[in-house]
């Protein structure tokens, strides 16, 4: 497997009131094409930073040290607007930023770079149809017609199995379910033919049966499209279903990088076997003394 | 005498002309000192039943009897004594709070509302309530935005606990926080529970919590009882189509080596 990003030190800080937070330390990390990268930690861990960093999508007002670098292969998905996509930038600061450096050297959000956000009703525009939210998003990434765009737009919505795509390309987003909304956002997620797609708390919203279903949707359309995913949680057995590896993270540091296999069975450090051992899974010995009841 | 006696509770909403029945036809009680698991998807009427119980929406019909008492019956200030009785903790104490109130403050208003203590005593109470939460006494001057998660959701079960209820609806309370701070809060719950017999109306999607911490357990499927009964022996082998597809996609971890110390 070769590298797709490669990340060196990345180390950004917020400015708050009380002063400034680091929420990255110097994180080292390589993801390799292809694969289903895990990105776990508790409140505070940076594992949301990390994803938005990525993405390019940090607030003008963090602060961005270290380098991303990518070695990004041109695509024949990509519409004639987009050139190839090629080479590796030497990033810094600035480059750290896809949206203010040139096209062609580093991933453009939204085209390269699918992100699936935790709250799909916030991702979304209440006051439009979901069929034209896509149709849009086909329309600037892919280069095509409004009715080319749209057609995209249902051939999405059957990919992502929503129920009846006719009748949910003219569904305002409140029309539908907590679990439907985040099928829309995914389609437009992967809407321009991403080569990285990052789930950020994708699922942490919805009800157990749902979030399974949206897990199996998100594997079937990174193994179909050849997707290299990062998959944010702050839950360890859903992200050792879904990952090939997994990287724990706690207060901005990278604690420990490994295959799903290691961290799960032999997990190196202490903070990992304290999360593993905080899972209360369907097998964990109950916490209960059952005291006798009256009844 | 159940503490906690429900039968026949239904309720629907009308909603783009539609009627949607939310709880339909719902009976099961709670004994003192137990904790009681509702568990469901999204929409099943775990919500509803809680809102229900606490009064804040009336049924459509049926029953509810808390410690003997029609408790649907009860209006106004007669409601008042009940319900220092029946407490609640919601999933986001953020949101239930005034975020700027000082901890202090949050902890006081149950004490003087309800006269539990009078100005004099009341320091005294809420340092007590702090401790029995496991929180520093110096929390008291803190603003609820400023505290953590974690401390912020022992503060609401300490608010709770105030009034000294024989019955505190959880409702999905511990599901926002993180896994380390999840059993401590869960140890605490039983704590109070075998120190005060309080029982709990445990709301939660969790089945590996539910299983934890519940005695018993009701299945709830677009708001009928699908199955009740031990939580450990519904969850272990359930008979209800929703209690198999509960089960089968909860997430597992499968730790193949024994885990060194």
């Amino acid at each position: 497997m070769t590298a797709f990003a490669s990340i060196r030190d990345l180390t950004v800080t917020y400015r708050r009131d009380s002063g400034e937070v680091a929420a990255l330390k110097t994180i080292s990390l390589d993801i390799m094409a292809g694969e289903r990268l895990a990105v776990i930690g508790e409140s505070g861990s940076g594992k949301s930073t990390l994803a938005l960093a990525i993405a390019g999508l940090l607030p003008a007002s963090a602060r961005i040290d270290g380098r991303i670098d990518w070695f990004l292969r041109p695509s024949s998905t990509l519409g004639a607007k987009a050139p190839p996509l090629s080479g590796r930038t030497e990033g810094g600061v600035t480059e750290l930023q896809p949206f203010k450096s040139e096209i062609g050297k580093i991933p453009l959000g939204g085209r390269d770079i699918g992100f699936i956000f935790q709250d799909p009703s916030a991702s979304l525009d209440p006051v439009m149809t979901v069929g034209k939210q896509i149709a849009e998003v086909a329309r600037a990434h892919l280069d095509l017609t409004w009715p080319q765009a749209y057609a995209k737009a249902k051939t999405l919505f059957e990919r992502v199995r929503l129920p009846d795509p006719d009748s949910a390309l003219r569904a305002f987003p409140h029309q539908l379910s907590g679990g439907q909304k985040q099928r829309v956002a995914i389609a437009a997620a992967i809407a321009a033919g991403p080569k990285l797609l990052i789930a950020d708390e994708a699922t942490s919203a919805l009800d157990t049966i749902v979030q399974a279903e949206i897990v199996a949707l998100i594997r079937r359309l990174v193994a179909e499209d050849g997707m290299t995913l990062l998959f944010v949680s702050h839950d360890i057995a859903l992200a050792a279903e879904l990952a090939d590896r997994i990287a724990v993270f706690r207060h901005g540091e990278l604690v420990e990088l490994g295959t799903t296999a290691q961290i799960v069975s032999v997990p190196t450090q202490a903070y990992t076997r304290a999360l593993l051992d905080a899972h209360i899974g369907l097998d964990a010995e109950p916490l209960l003394n059952r005291p006798r009841l009256d009844a | 005498m159940s503490l906690l006696a429900i039968s026949n509770l239904s309720r629907s909403y009308r909603r783009g002309g539609k009627t949607i029945v939310a709880v339909d036809d719902v009976s099961f009680h709670i004994e003192p000192g137990e904790t009681l698991a509702l568990a469901g998807p999204s929409g099943s009427g775990k919500s509803t039943i809680a809102r229900l119980v606490l009064r804040l929406i009336e049924p459509d019909a049926g029953r509810i009897e808390f410690e003997g008492s029609n408790f649907l019956a009860l209006e106004g200030s007669a409601l008042r004594a009940p319900r220092t009785r029946l407490q609640m903790v919601f999933q986001d104490p953020l949101a239930a709070f005034n975020p700027r109130a000082t901890v202090a403050r949050v902890l006081d208003d149950p004490l003087r509302i309800h006269g539990i203590a009078s100005r004099s005593e009341r320091p005294r109470s809420i340092a007590a309530l702090l401790e029995r939460v496991g929180l520093p006494a110096d929390l008291t001057a803190r603003a609820i935005h400023e505290i953590s998660g974690g401390q912020r959701q022992r503060v609401a079960i300490a608010r709770a606990i105030a009034t000294k209820p024989s019955l505190i609806v959880l409702d999905e309370a511990v599901s926002a926080l993180d896994v380390s701070v999840r059993g401590q809060i869960l140890e605490l719950l039983l704590d109070l529970q075998r120190q005060e017999r309080i029982a709990y109306l445990f709301i939660s999607h969790d089945l590996g919590v539910v299983r934890a911490i519940a005695h018993r357990i009701v299945l709830l499927d677009g708001g009928r009882i699908a199955e009740s009964g031990d939580a450990r022996a519904v969850i272990d082998a359930p008979q209800s189509a929703i209690g198999k597809a509960l089960l089968a996609a909860a997430p597992r971890l499968h730790r193949t080596s024994p885990q060194d110390t």
